[in-house]
């Protein structure tokens, strides 16, 4: 058997009020009413679709042994370089093995769907044991567009498998067909989209409805005996009609999410199918399908051993955990659609050594530090002595992962000279459980509720762009857990 | 067995600028401002200096790499010179070169200047880290700091170490720097010369909390001297009353403070070291009792602050009692920064060390005008730089020769 073994998921925790979009923009477009209500998530300025990815797949591959990930695909709209290989990025900063086989799947919002095909197909042919499969899309629009009311920011992961499979895979079906509804030229930041009712008539509407025909057929399935359509559309009426042509009532219909987070692109059938996976019970059929460049339906039958999954964080956990913001001008800043005055502080050169960066890979990336042999002190980051003076032994550390370990807040400060996008700067020492220690920038802080012993949990961000070079450096922060209470 | 460097090498002449936003002076002015009153306090020709220390921390301003900075601006015959930079520690550490130089016996007479030129950034504060060592790891782990916000870290610190509420400690670090001030008012150099209240330091914008604008020390403009040489040769050119060298200690940090368990963040471990070996170089027992007056590190209030306890002046958690008693004011016990310190005299920083040293040695002469105390015997400075995680000490004691 074939199928899902853990599933995993990210939406950043701030959200946008689509009033505030309304508000500032209805002067030139006053019809963007119809689509304002709800809040989309917002990446903050230091997220992007590969980072989300990252949180997403922790989410998934917790408590899961790394070793047995063969094969890490890696699929958005928005990849963070064009041509350095994304997925592999991915894989260091999760600290995966050497000998992993790592692919980016981008260009057509199926190509989430693409990526979770590649890895069952990986696993079938028997010479993986574990694929991973994540999406992640930070989806960049023009101003004052349906599209920016519409989409979201978010990150899935699905770890695909033989052994304890949640979901069997009981087949795919996809049609390629060059259908452009938008598209995003060479060099382009923004994508061009073409008619709406066009779009939904010959496109969603013909496309869809003949990969879930495909799927149906080829797995003997009838529609009526589908649990779950899941099925991501900016239209929100569009999946339950096609449904309906299925025999798949309104009830087994998930929601597009427009209302909590908004369309999260090419992760979106993988967001929804995780959250979907969270309340799914045995013997339950879930259909996902999606529409790009064609479509592609996917059939998968949820097993007992769905029981024994630890619980995940999960989408829904990411929905309670929020912040809203009502701050349009902060999303446009957050997403570098504005030009405003920095100040000097902000002209410096962020340059990236890229023999340092290989060097210290794992350090940078995978927040690996080390472990001394003779005396068991962890530290961060990994040294040639040991750290510990009544030790200091040479070469003896071993590699140590840090980025999973509960962390401390020791000392900090909330910084307003400094140069950040999002002032003021908040950093500090942190310790984490195994007694090793490191100054940290945090992130996703709430301004007044730092204190010394607050908990923290370290995540994969943004460090710095280095514009004129086209680079961007990551690196792990710590990110304050903040009871409800205290928020 | 090494015996240390007391009483073996005298300052000779002493000499520093004004310090301040000195628009119209580049470094080369600021140098030769210092040196001149250095040289005549000297009495010496500069064809008598044989070897020269050099300190600049930033060479992004300022004179640039190298040590053609210094013989470019006083112009010094072709002699050896040395740039040395240790972060905001630089000026002791060209002075420590020189007071070495003469103590081997490798030349008689030598000369430390520090100069720094930090006005030409454009901006308030130190220049940003952002292109400082983009070849190496730490410009891509480093957090993105400031100096304000790394030492700010120490409050957070001390406040859960000795159970101190936000507001007391903000009020003990604010009569830190309303004393700075009332110093600093009386000083001709000084950068800063108001005397401020304690309502006002306290309302002072937040730089990086709990550090307001007056919490923080003047970036400044500014050049200090010294030249140095044997107590016998000091004698043999006619001086009488000599300030000599009784301890030169410098204590670094080895990635023990941020990389191991025992650090709490709430002091400094390197002050601690190079204090304790000041002390026993230049024989006090009890420093608490024998140190006449002291200039700190005062880059920050907190910093001030700590280094009271750090230097076992005050005892651990006893700051704040002695602040509030005003046991290092001008008419206290020990006076702290009677000069007015970086937070007021200004802090360009390859001079910094130099200017404390230029304060403790014009008191130990009576030379101190208006500000001038009454029994200054022994008097030590604290030159700190890096941050508290990661730091380089430098401590001298300097006292009169018996």
């Amino acid at each position: 058997m074939v199928g899902i073994t853990s599933y995993g998921g990210y939406i950043p925790r701030l959200r946008l009020n689509r009033g505030a979009i309304y508000g500032a923009n209805a002067w030139m477009a006053p019809g963007l009413i119809g689509s304002a209500g709800g809040e989309k998530s917002m990446a903050n300025w230091d997220e992007d679709s590969l980072t989300m990815a990252v949180e997403a797949s922790r989410d998934c591959i917790a408590g899961f042994d790394k070793i047995k990930i063969d094969a890490t695909y890696f699929s958005s709209l928005n990849m963070p370089f064009q041509d350095r290989q994304n997925g592999g990025i991915l894989a260091t900063a999760l600290n995966l093995k050497e000998d992993i086989e790592t692919a980016d799947f981008t260009g057509s919002t199926r190509a989430g769907l693409s990526a979770v095909i590649a890895g069952i197909n990986a696993v079938k042919t028997g010479d993986y044991r574990n694929s991973l499969v994540a999406a992640g899309d930070r989806r960049i629009t023009k101003m004052a567009y349906s599209h920016e009311l519409w989409a979201g920011d978010g990150a899935a992961s699905l770890l695909i498998g033989r052994e304890n499979v949640i979901a069997e895979f009981k087949g795919a079906y996809t049609i390629t067909d060059d259908f452009i509804d938008h598209f995003r030229g060479q060099g382009e930041k923004f994508d061009y989209n073409w008619e709406e009712r066009w779009i939904k008539d010959e496109g969603i509407g013909k496309l869809v409805p003949k990969a879930i025909q495909g799927v149906l057929k080829k797995t003997g399935v009838d529609g009526k005996e589908i649990s779950r359509f899941i099925m991501p559309c900016v239209f929100g009426r569009v999946p339950s009609e096609i449904a309906a042509g299925f025999g798949i009532t309104a009830d087994k219909v998930s929601d597009n999410m427009h209302k909590v987070c908004g369309d999260t692109g090419s992760a979106h059938p993988i967001v929804m199918l995780a959250l979907a996976l969270e309340t799914a019970s045995p013997g339950d059929k879930l259909l996902v399908a999606t529409f790009g460049q064609g479509a592609v339906a996917m059939l998968f039958e949820v097993t007992d051993k769905i029981k024994n999954l630890s619980p995940r964080h999960g989408i829904s956990g990411c929905l309670a955990d929020k912040k809203a913001e009502l701050n349009y001008i902060k999303f446009l800043s957050h997403r570098g659609m504005l030009q405003q005055d920095w100040m000097m502080r902000a002209e410096g050169n962020y340059k990236t050594a890229l023999t340092t960066l290989y060097r210290s890979r794992k350090m940078i990336l995978g927040m690996v530090g080390g472990k001394c042999k003779k005396c068991s002190t962890a530290q961060f980051p990994k040294s040639e002595m040991c750290v510990n003076p009544e030790c200091g032994e040479i070469g003896t550390q071993e590699d140590c992962e840090f980025s999973d370990l509960p962390g401390t807040i020791k000392t900090y400060t909330s910084d307003l000279l400094t140069y950040t996008l999002d002032p003021p700067a908040h950093y500090g020492m942190i310790t984490f459980e195994n007694e090793g220690r490191g100054m940290f920038d945090f992130t996703d802080y709430e301004a007044g509720k730092i204190r010394v012993g607050l908990p923290v949990k370290m995540v994969f961000r943004i460090r710095n762009f280095d514009k004129p070079r086209g680079f961007i450096q990551y690196y792990w922060k710590a990110k304050p857990v903040i009871s409800k209470e205290e928020v | 067995m090494a015996d240390g460097i007391k009483d073996k090498v005298a300052i000779l002449g002493m000499g520093c600028s004004r310090f301040g936003e000195r628009w119209d002076c580049g470094p080369e002015q600021l140098m030769v401002e210092a040196f001149q009153e250095c040289i005549t306090d000297a009495g010496i020709d500069k064809s008598e200096i044989q070897a020269a220390w050099f300190g600049q921390c930033y060479d992004e301003i300022g004179t640039g790499k190298g040590a053609l900075g210094l013989p470019f601006a006083l112009r010094l015959p072709y002699i050896p010179v040395t740039r040395v930079e240790n972060f905001c520690a630089t000026g002791t550490e060209a002075f420590r070169g020189a007071v070495y130089a003469v103590a081997s016996g490798a030349c008689d007479i030598a000369l430390a200047q520090g100069v720094e030129k930090l006005k030409d950034t454009g901006y308030g504060g130190l220049p940003a880290m952002d292109s400082v060592n983009s070849g190496s790891l730490v410009g891509q782990v480093m957090p993105n700091i400031s100096a304000p916000g790394s030492f700010a870290q120490l409050a957070s610190a001390y406040r859960a170490k000795f159970n101190i509420s936000y507001e007391d400690l903000k009020k003990a670090i604010a009569m830190v720097s309303v004393k700075s001030h009332a110093n600093g008012a009386k000083n001709p150099k000084a950068h800063l010369r108001k005397p401020v209240t304690l309502e006002q330091v306290m309302a002072s914008p937040i730089i990086a909390d709990p550090l307001g604008l007056f919490d923080c020390c003047g970036v400044s403009d500014g050049s200090a001297c010294a030249i140095v040489t044997t107590p016998e040769i000091a004698k043999s050119l006619g001086k009488t009353d000599l300030v000599t060298v009784k301890a030169l200690q410098l204590a670094v940090s080895n990635g023990q403070e941020q990389g191991y368990k025992d650090w709490d963040g709430s002091y400094f471990a390197t002050t601690r070291q190079a204090a304790k070996r000041a002390y026993q170089e230049a024989g006090i027992q009890n420093p608490r009792e024998e140190i006449s007056m002291f200039e700190v590190h005062d880059c920050f209030s907190i910093t001030e602050f700590v280094t009271y306890e750090d230097l076992f002046i005050s005892p651990e958690g006893g700051a704040t009692k002695d602040v509030m008693d005003g046991f290092f004011n001008a008419d206290g016990k020990i006076p702290c920064q009677i000069d007015g310190g970086l937070k007021c005299f200004g802090h360009p920083i390859g001079a910094s060390g130099l200017r404390m040293l230029y304060e403790m040695y014009l008191q130990l002469l009576g030379k101190a005008g208006n500000r001038q105390l009454s029994n200054a015997n022994i008097g030590l400075t604290h030159n700190l730089g890096g941050f508290p995680f990661s730091n380089v000490n430098a401590i001298s004691i300097v006292g009169r020769y018996k």
